[in-house]
């Protein structure tokens, strides 16, 4: 745990310090935004079309922090560092898949207001709750999931297309589950609970995967 | 003699009864189905192909694991086998349920046929298998990496088809499955004769190729104690160890 949180505090501090990350997510959702007001030519989204807009903005959004998420391990010298240390490898992988949820909440507190003010989706206030908690747990899927396909990306020739290639077939469960209880919770005149069924399908989601990656994350790091 | 080339002639000629009967079987035993007729029968073909197909990625998963576990570069062949043999089955599988959603829905696609959506989203992530590959030039990170990623999606396959199957909504009757227990009993036999067929073909074809790989890696080996190094020219993409 020590060798985790010494890594995400590197990795935290680097991020603040040369903000190249987050700023970028953040620029890429709001455009977007505005890309979906122009290809669907509508003012207000609302319901599952509101759902699906978010959920593929902030899908998009993570890819790029997907792709920067080892580099700098990569090319200098940190993977090499690492093993040489008498630590648990997994340390990395919780280090580096909480520093990728810490970028992808602090996204979420950028591109959900801007998600509100260009696109209006009814509701956004009234079901905040729910929509938060559905967020986190998609995070939680993105952060494993983006964690585990930026580890094998990082090491073959075309690292930013196996990246993303990889990582949306995985990604669609949690999708589905995502846009799918968004959908309700942003339409008119919503109840404001979130929908069970798909935060079931959601944590058993990031259970599973956060379980196959645990158990896997090793032999990615093996020289 | 090699594992893989011991029973190869059996398995074939078996396999070759095996399929002839199948396609004997579709056309001239198996019943007409009342309500769609003659177009039913690629059901004998597309869900055979589906099923062998789904089995052989998370056998593939299991080969992988194997390869993890004893670090012997024979499982991460057969691993590497079981998939793209997988790809190419799911893909003739998936154009035999588009001509079938055609012929029963008049639409080259639905998508409220879940079990053909969870079979596109698992192709496509398994078609990002051998450009991972060979995008990684290490031998030995290579086979690692491939058999990571072999166990990971072999373990998606299950849970993406139950996620998938979550999402649809029951609005369309779903005609594209005829469940086994509802199949009458001529048309009983000939699905399993035919996913026998199926199975055995995807064996063969396996072992084919895991026969092929060995011979080529025994050659080069031979080639290279004779002739020297230089003789054997550098493999291009290739999941065995030259």
């Amino acid at each position: 745990m020590r060798t985790a949180s010494a890594i995400l505090r590197k990795d935290l501090l680097v991020e603040l310090r040369t903000l190249e990350t987050v700023p970028a997510m953040a620029l890429l959702a709001v455009i977007t935004f505005v890309i979906f007001h122009f290809g669907l030519n509508m003012d207000t989204l609302h319901g599952q079309l509101a759902a699906g807009v978010l959920t593929v903005t902030l899908l998009f959004a993570a890819m790029l922090a997907v792709n920067r998420l080892f580099v700098a391990e990569r090319e200098q010298g940190g993977f090499d560092a690492f093993l040489l240390a008498p630590v648990d490898r997994t340390a990395m992988l919780y280090a580096k898949a909480g520093a990728l949820f810490i970028f992808m909440v602090a996204l979420e507190v950028i591109a959900l207001p801007a998600f509100a003010l260009l696109l209006d989706p009814p509701c956004l206030g009234h079901s905040l709750p729910a929509v938060l908690l559905i967020l986190f747990l998609a995070d939680i899927a993105f952060a494993v999931i983006g964690t585990f396909v930026s580890a094998i990306a990082v090491h073959t020739r075309a690292r930013d297309l196996i990246g993303p290639i990889i990582g949306l077939p995985l990604l669609l469960p949690a999708l589905i589950a995502t846009a799918r209880g968004l959908g309700p919770l942003l339409a008119n005149g919503s109840s404001g609970s979130p929908p069970a069924k798909w935060l079931a399908v959601l944590a058993l989601y990031d259970l599973i995967n956060a379980l196959l990656a645990i158990g896997l994350f090793d032999f990615l790091l093996e020289e | 003699m090699s594992t893989h080339v011991r029973h190869l002639r059996g398995l074939t000629i078996a396999t070759a009864v095996t399929v002839t009967a199948a396609l004997i079987l579709v056309f001239f035993y198996a019943p007409l189905d009342a309500e769609q007729g003659f177009v039913q029968k690629i059901f004998y073909i597309h869900v055979p192909l589906a099923i062998v197909s789904l089995v052989g990625y998370c056998l593939g998963g299991v080969f992988g694991l194997m390869y993890l576990r004893t670090g012997k570069r024979v499982w991460d062949m057969r691993s590497y086998c079981a998939i793209h043999m997988s790809l190419i089955f799911s893909v003739g599988g998936i154009i035999a349920g588009s001509i079938w959603a055609k012929a029963s829905w008049g639409h080259w696609w639905v998508w409220s046929e879940p079990t053909l959506v969870s079979y596109l989203i698992v192709i496509l992530l398994f078609c990002t298998y051998q450009p991972l590959r060979f995008s990684i030039e290490d031998p030995e990170r290579q086979a690692r990496y491939a058999a990571v990623f072999a166990v990971v999606c072999g373990a998606f396959v299950p849970i993406n088809f139950i996620v998938v199957r979550l999402s649809a909504e029951y609005v369309h009757p779903r005609v594209l499955n005829l469940e086994g227990g509802n199949l009458p009993g001529p048309m009983k036999l000939t699905f399993y004769v035919s996913l026998l067929g199926i199975a055995l073909l995807f064996a063969t074809l396996m072992k084919y190729e895991m026969a092929a790989k060995e011979m080529r890696i025994e050659t080069r080996r031979l080639r290279r104690t004779l002739l020297g190094d230089d003789a054997v020219r550098p493999l291009g993409r290739t999941a065995s160890p030259s």
